[in-house]
């Protein structure tokens, strides 16, 4: 019992950070119909961010974060500028290529600045966890989940209480209805996509120093967004938040109780069991038929 | 006229080794010419059924890996005690097996991951190839795991009444992946010609009006992805039997993009394009390899993709033709490449 | 008169919204039969029954005796129930020649090996389908565009090639969604003959169209649909003198009957 409850515990502590994973692809692919590969480089990103702030410019950890949501955010209104605009209106074939070449270009250019060695980030919190009756969880990782919390309700903030929130919703509906309502479409897809991204960076700038950092850190945690945004349906905020809280759960149980050689498998596995069995997504609001 | 432009690029890709002399050049095109044919059977999905599979190495690297443990043998336990014994079989049956378990695996894969399209689509090929990725690795039993399987035998040819010709050399290899790769390619070019490719083309342009006339979307989409599978699994013996070692690896995601390159820069769809874009972009880290660092040539490999996406969207030989087939008519024709892979002039 | 088809008590809801709710009527052999009514009323969602693109919420359809809930529409193609699309429908980048190559599909069955070897059986075949098409194609009138791409064609022409698709799939029964809309005069004069003449091959048609001066010259029976209901059936003369039929009509300010 004590097992399963240090099992809950982490799951929390994951779920928060996947579920920032998940939203920040999912309102990439449900506001502009793209589908993001480049979304575990900005996690890598994220992570060199941290590491460059603390231990290369030498400041303070908790400014980092910031940082490095902010570097994301210029990442990803890059990409959106140089690489997305001017295909506006191609099909998503043509889009998810352009993605796969610009991470694997990025990831290899990350591989090349900052070599293949992994590096770990040294934080201000206590070596000693916290321990409370039969659980233990590490300072560290309380302040993660402190943060991931605070970010999902920024964004949940930014895109319900917003004018930016209510154009990039209404262009969610319909994006030429809204134009035709006089939302600047082009300003929209690129700050969604600039939110997206500087959440993945923000994602990867918390779990970089729980980890370790490595060029290719960003892989796994791609395909584990991508679960979460399959599970809560493409587009679905909510549904990403439980999503990211639902993979976190099966990795920690397939780990503790199936063999820790498939933890990373999870997600795959949820990702094929899903789509076969209800490729809408398990959170999928009910759409017209005909 | 194509038919002479074929068999004169079959000669010229014939008489290769009789000048090139470099084993490493040499090495290069074998290796780029086992590519190829995976390119081209990857083609048959992408560009010939509009289906972006993002998991073809699967069935690369499941025809690798069954092709090296039938000529290597095996001894794994099962659930309940029993345990599997394996002999080694000569390499030959390991590619013919190699090709009927990819194609099996083909139809199984086939039939879930058309029941969703599009972005769905993409994402549940890529897990299929990361699962079967991970299997490989930690089923150490039977694959190694990353320990690799070594010693993989080279393919032999029985000759009637002279016994077996190993295929040990390279210039052997050569004309080995050069005569499957024609077999490949003719296999194709006359199943989208056919009844079977007009289906096909059909459903990728318009499914509703496909389907309206008869045309049955799962046979179809599953025929292609069991032969496009099978072709790719002959590709992964050829490789196995070839390099003698295969380990997890082979399934990375950066060799379903090196495919996905070749295709989309020959040109989706047409079937000289694989070949060409395979040709091109499989000797370009020969050419990059003096002057660049593994990383650096990742970064162009990415760059180039992006670039052909942007400058030739429709790939290098559709292109060609386009500007072939318009000095001749003298005017721009809408749709070269449907009128050039028709067959049309058999009625002209 | 024998029955080819029996639409019984069809329903078809969208969660709370009805699109049809009770629908029963019977379409003759070798009859043209048109389905009419306001925008909304419901055609398109009975044709999508009809061809098993949409699985009724409730009754049955049966054509010639076969009952059609739960095929698939390419297996209802099989039956020789063949349809035509409201919006432009042609296989855009293949020209005409190949797009009506691509509609004889059914015609064109032959196996795999046989296809891949060109062995003379899959030859034959293909002789066959390429005569069948270049007569097709002469037959709507088209030969001069085959080798443009379909999609290069004018609206009219692309409705024509729409139309000798579903020819192609050799139908003993055609449903013919809004063939005229966009059509000029004298195309949608062509076109009525073009239907007569499709009828005199014994092909029984079931039509759908807002043009009513075109569906009182070719029908010979009428059923119109308003919100989901049959309000009224019998020929062109009792339609066009029937007191609901008007109000329905005059009632959307589209009285153009």
């Amino acid at each position: 019992m004590s097992e399963f409850l240090q099992h809950l515990v982490n799951m929390l502590v994951l779920g928060g950070t996947y579920a920032l994973l998940g939203i920040g692809l999912t309102l990439i692919f449900g506001i502009m119909n793209v589908v993001n590969f480049t979304h575990g480089v900005l996690y890598t990103f994220g992570a060199y961010i941290m590491f460059i702030v603390v231990h290369q410019l030498g400041l303070n950890f908790f400014l980092a974060l910031p940082v490095a949501v902010l570097a994301g955010w210029l990442l990803g209104a890059a990409i959106e500028l140089t690489l997305l605009r001017p295909l506006r209106g191609s099909d998503i074939d043509t889009t998810m290529l352009v993605m796969i070449g610009a991470w694997i270009a990025m990831q290899s250019g990350a591989l090349w600045i900052w070599g293949g060695v992994a590096k770990s980030v040294a934080t201000p919190f206590p070596e000693a966890p916290l321990v409370l009756g039969p659980v233990s969880v590490s300072w560290l990782r309380l302040f993660v989940l402190a943060a991931a919390a605070f970010l999902i309700l920024v964004t949940y903030l930014l895109i319900n209480r917003t004018r930016l929130g209510r154009a990039m919703r209404a262009t969610f509906q319909d994006h030429d209805t809204a134009s035709l309502m006089g939302v600047n479409v082009d300003l929209i897809y690129t700050s969604t996509f600039a939110i997206g991204s500087s959440l993945a960076a923000a994602a990867g700038a918390l779990l970089g120093p729980v980890y370790v950092i490595f060029p290719q850190m960003g892989d796994l945690a791609a395909v584990k967004a991508f679960a979460i945004v399959i599970l809560g349906g493409l587009g679905n905020i909510t549904g990403a938040v439980i999503g990211g809280f639902i993979l976190a759960l099966a990795e920690e149980l397939g780990a503790g109780y199936v063999s820790s050689g498939y933890r990373d498998a999870m997600g795959f596995v949820i990702i094929i069991a899903v789509l076969i069995f209800k490729p809408t997504g398990l959170f999928a609001r009910s759409e017209r038929v005909g | 006229m194509r038919a002479a432009l074929t068999i004169l690029a079959v000669a010229a890709l014939a008489s290769v080794p009789l000048w090139l002399r470099d084993p490493y050049l040499l090495n290069a095109l074998i290796t780029t010419g086992i590519f190829v044919i995976g390119a081209m059977s990857l083609n048959l999905l992408l560009g010939f059924t509009g289906q972006l599979s993002l998991g073809h190495i699967a069935f690369f690297g499941i025809g690798a890996y069954v092709s090296a443990l039938t000529s290597l043998g095996f001894d794994i336990g099962l659930p309940g005690g029993f345990r599997l014994v394996h002999e080694p079989w000569p390499p030959i049956l390991g590619f013919v097996l190699a090709i009927l378990f990819a194609g099996t695996c083909g139809y199984f894969v086939g039939l879930l991951s058309f029941r969703v399209r599009g972005a769905y689509f993409v994402i549940v090929t890529i897990s299929f190839a990361e699962v079967v990725r991970l299997v490989a690795l930690n089923w150490v039993e039977l694959t190694q795991g990353p320990l690799a399987l070594t010693n993989v035998p080279s393919i032999a040819l029985p000759l009637a009444g002279v016994g077996e010709l190993t295929l040990r050399t390279k210039l052997q290899n050569y004309y080995l992946v050069l005569a499957v790769g024609l077999i490949a390619y003719l296999l194709i070019a006359r199943l989208v010609h056919s009844h079977f490719g007009r289906a096909m083309r059909g459903l990728m342009e318009n499914e509703t009006l496909a389907v309206s006339v008869g045309i049955d979307v799962t046979r179809t989409l599953t025929l292609a992805a069991v032969i496009s599978a099978a072709i790719a699994g002959a590709a992964g013996s050829l490789y196995a039997h070839y390099i003698r070692i295969i380990d997890p690896e082979v399934f990375a995601f950066i060799n379903t993009v090196t495919m996905v390159i070749m295709v989309i820069s020959g040109g989706k769809g047409s079937l000289a394009g694989p070949v060409v874009g395979g040709l091109i972009f499989g000797l370009l880290p020969v050419a990059l390899r003096p002057i660049m660092a593994p990383e650096g040539q990742w970064i162009a490999y990415g760059g180039v993709l992006i670039a052909i996406l942007f400058v030739l969207p429709r790939g290098i030989v559709p292109s060609l033709a386009q500007r072939f087939a318009a000095r001749r008519s003298g005017k721009t024709p809408l749709a070269p490449v449907a009128l050039a892979e028709t067959g049309v002039k058999e009625r002209v | 008169m024998t029955v080819a088809m029996t639409i019984e008590q069809v329903a078809v809801r969208f969660g709370g919204l009805v699109a049809i709710s009770d629908m029963s009527f019977t379409v003759g052999e070798g009859e043209i039969l048109s389905l009419i009514g306001p925008n909304g009323a419901g055609k398109t969602t009975a044709f999508n029954v009809m061809t098993g693109f949409l699985e009724p919420s409730a009754g049955r359809v049966t054509y010639q005796g076969t009952a059609l809930n739960g095929l698939k529409p390419h297996q209802i193609a099989d039956l020789g129930l063949i349809r035509t699309f409201q919006r432009t429908s042609v296989f855009p980048n293949d020209t005409v020649y190949d797009n009506l190559l691509i509609g004889l599909h059914r015609q064109g069955r032959v196996g795999l090996v046989d296809a891949i070897l060109g062995l003379p059986r899959a030859r034959a075949s293909e002789r066959k389908l390429r005569q069948r098409a270049s007569e097709l194609m002469e037959w709507v009138g088209l030969e001069r565009r085959a080798h443009d791409a379909a999609g290069s064609l004018s609206y009219g022409e692309q409705r024509l090639v729409g139309v000798a698709l579903a020819l192609a799939a050799e139908p003993s029964m055609l449903l013919l969604d809004e063939p005229v809309s966009g059509m000029n005069a004298s195309e949608t004069h062509r076109f009525v003959e073009l239907i007569r003449g499709i009828r005199g091959r014994g092909i029984t048609i079931l039509l759908v169209e807002h043009d009513m001066p075109m569906v009182m010259t070719v029908s010979d029976r009428i059923v119109v649909l308003n919100y989901g209901r049959i309000i009224a059936e019998g020929t062109p003369e009792v339609i066009r003198n029937d007191p609901a039929v008007i109000e329905a009509y005059l009632g959307h300010g589209a009285a153009r009957a």
